[in-house]
């Protein structure tokens, strides 16, 4: 048996350990990568080794749909969809929290479904259609999901909000086709027919992806069912 | 993240040719285990090859009544699949314990059997690590390990595999089906498609380089009573401790595969035979190898009474 010595474990030991048992909590913050600016000449890599990757950074040109507008770019081959909405086009309405796949805050909509943009790369969404919080709606015109959390309450801070409200526009739309959820008691049955008391369940079980520091949580389950109840 | 060049594959047989070309290349499928890896420097591809237009992202019957996944089919996709789910219902369930709905939704097939460990010393890159970096030590061993594996590791790894779809699909007896560089085919038996670290714990499967997964073939339907169960630290969105998957027929027979503790999903056939006398039985077979950590012998016990609780619900 290996002994890991609970008493003298180091400082440094104890914090790997805390980030280990967290380790979809509490995700780092990192700088993105440096992102080469459009027009920026950058040739692509001579032919290199696995062992002598090249530093200079590749241009390619993607062109996607973002919020019903076509845009065409030439990007960092490395900048992630999430950079190149909020960096190269400035949609900063969709936020970065862990950049790893691990909170949500970077939820967007692409052809009809929800993904972590920041675990995406750009040029990997060549004719997408990317919906993002601004493209839902805006004030003086919101979508029923954004104007349902004003109504409830469902944020604080309002950093995660626009990743949940994504998340739940796309969410509810699943349920409408049929995706079942690990709370959905019978595999075999249409997850519409859920009886309402649990359909609190399945919203909360299929929103998890969805971290909130500030724990609005309630709120936010309260504004997805008054949303699903009047769509229904 | 390192620079790379990019560039998207049309057929499977292009997509194999083109990364033995380049060296340093590598798929990218849905990306969620990729570029989480590559921002910490943890994979340094000099060049991606995209497979998404490969045209792998359906579902097919055999002609003998089993079911072929391609490569590409997103984990959500999978997990609503209405043949999934009426005739294999724990792979269903597996995938709809992993993850999020937004990576389900990106996850593919093929990734999610190759994802990497969650060994976190494998992500911090200051440890020595033999599965980062062979012959740097293990940081784990000795290290702060309750998550890692019981049971055929060594003295060079502890990692888990961290699949769930995996321990599933190990269950269903799956094969997975390959295209390599020359343009030759060929099916892995999903019980020797992932390997045990030994002393080569940086060599985690059966796929030689450049290998294309392009479908996992379930064979027919079994029949019985199919049931997931997922330990962790949270009641969603966490990898697992432990997990049972299995397959429980009438008379009380049936397979059984677990996750959380070992370098792959962990199935012993002969352990099965003790299906019938219950969950302490099965698990002195199938864990009888077991070394635990001092932080890990935990898991030993809740093998055995997740199983226990497991083969009670299949009862009904
Ligand atoms: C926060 C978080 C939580 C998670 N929780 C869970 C969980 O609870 N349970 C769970 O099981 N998983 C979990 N995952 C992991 C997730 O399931 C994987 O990231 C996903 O399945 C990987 O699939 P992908 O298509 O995105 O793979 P990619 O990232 O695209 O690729 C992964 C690897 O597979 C290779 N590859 C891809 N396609 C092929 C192919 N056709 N042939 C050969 N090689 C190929 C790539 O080169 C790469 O090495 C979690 C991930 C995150 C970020
Ligand atoms: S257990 Fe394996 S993955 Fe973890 S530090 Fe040791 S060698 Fe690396
Ligand atoms: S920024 Fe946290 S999931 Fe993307
Ligand atoms: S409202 Fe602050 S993180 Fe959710």
């Amino acid at each position: 048996m290996h002994h890991s010595g609970d008493l003298d474990m180091t400082r440094r030991g104890l914090l790997l350990g805390t980030a280990a048992t967290a380790a979809l909590t509490a995700a780092p913050f990192r700088a993105p990568a440096r992102a080469a600016t459009v027009g920026e000449t950058a040739m692509p890599p001579p032919a290199t080794g696995a062992d002598a990757p090249s530093l200079s950074p590749v241009l390619s040109k993607v062109t996607f749909t973002v919020n019903g507008q076509r845009r065409d770019l030439e990007l960092d081959t490395r900048t992630t969809l999430l950079d190149a909405l909020r960096e190269h086009l400035h949609l900063t309405g969709t936020k970065k929290g862990c950049d790893h796949g691990q909170c949500g805050a970077c939820t967007v909509i692409v052809d009809g479904q929800r993904i972590n943009s920041c675990l995406s790369l750009a040029v990997m969404h060549e004719g997408g259609d990317v919906t993002t919080i601004e493209g839902l709606g805006l004030p003086g015109k919101l979508h029923p999901m954004q104007a349902a959390f004003v109504e409830h309450d469902g944020y604080q801070c309002g950093y995660c909000t626009p990743g949940q409200i994504c998340s739940a526009v796309a969410m509810l739309d699943e349920i409408k086709a049929g995706v079942p959820s690990h709370v959905t008691v019978d595999l075999n049955a249409a997850p519409q027919a859920t009886p309402p008391q649990t359909m609190a369940d399945e919203y909360r079980e299929r929103m998890s992806g969805n971290i909130c520091r500030c724990g609005a949580y309630s709120n936010i389950v309260d504004a997805i069912s008054d949303v699903a109840r009047r769509e229904a | 993240m390192r620079p790379f060049t990019y560039e998207r594959a049309d057929s499977p047989a292009a997509a194999a040719a083109a990364v033995q070309r380049r060296p340093g290349a590598k798929f990218i499928a849905g990306g969620t285990n990729l570029l989480d890896l590559m921002k910490l420097e943890i994979e340094t591809p000099a060049h991606l090859i995209d497979v998404n237009g490969l045209k792998l992202d359906t579902l097919e019957a055999t002609p003998d009544g089993g079911l072929r996944i391609g490569a590409l089919v997103r984990n959500t996709a999978l997990a609503a699949d209405p043949r999934v789910r009426r005739d294999y219902s724990v792979l269903s369930r597996a995938l709809l314990a992993g993850a999020s709905g937004q990576l389900r939704n990106k996850a593919t097939t093929a990734g999610n059997l190759l994802q990497r460990t969650r060994c976190p010393y494998f992500y911090d890159t200051n440890q020595p690590c033999n599965k980062r970096q062979p012959g740097s030590g293990c940081a784990a061993i000795g290290g702060y390990s309750r998550q890692l594996a019981v049971v055929g590791s060594s003295d060079a790894c502890i990692a888990t595999h961290p699949s769930d779809m995996a321990v599933a699909m190990r269950a269903l007896d799956a094969t997975v089906e390959t295209v390599r560089a020359d343009g030759t085919t060929r099916t892995i038996p999903i019980a020797e498609f992932h390997r045990l670290p030994g002393d080569t714990p940086h060599i985690e499967t059966a796929l030689v380089p450049g290998e294309l997964i392009t479908a996992v073939t379930l064979p027919k339907p079994v029949g019985g009573t199919h049931v997931y169960r997922k330990v962790r630290d949270r009641a969603s969105y966490a990898f697992a401790l432990v997990s049972v998957a299995a397959v429980v027929q009438r008379d009380g027979s049936g397979r059984v595969a677990v996750g959380g503790v070992a370098h792959r999903p962990w199935r012993v056939e002969a352990a099965e035979a003790e299906m019938p006398r219950g969950a302490k039985a099965v698990t002195a077979g199938l864990l009888a190898d077991a070394k635990p950590t001092h932080d890990n012998a935990f898991k030993l016990t809740l093998v055995e009474r997740t199983l226990a609780s497991v083969l009670a619900e299949a009862k009904g």
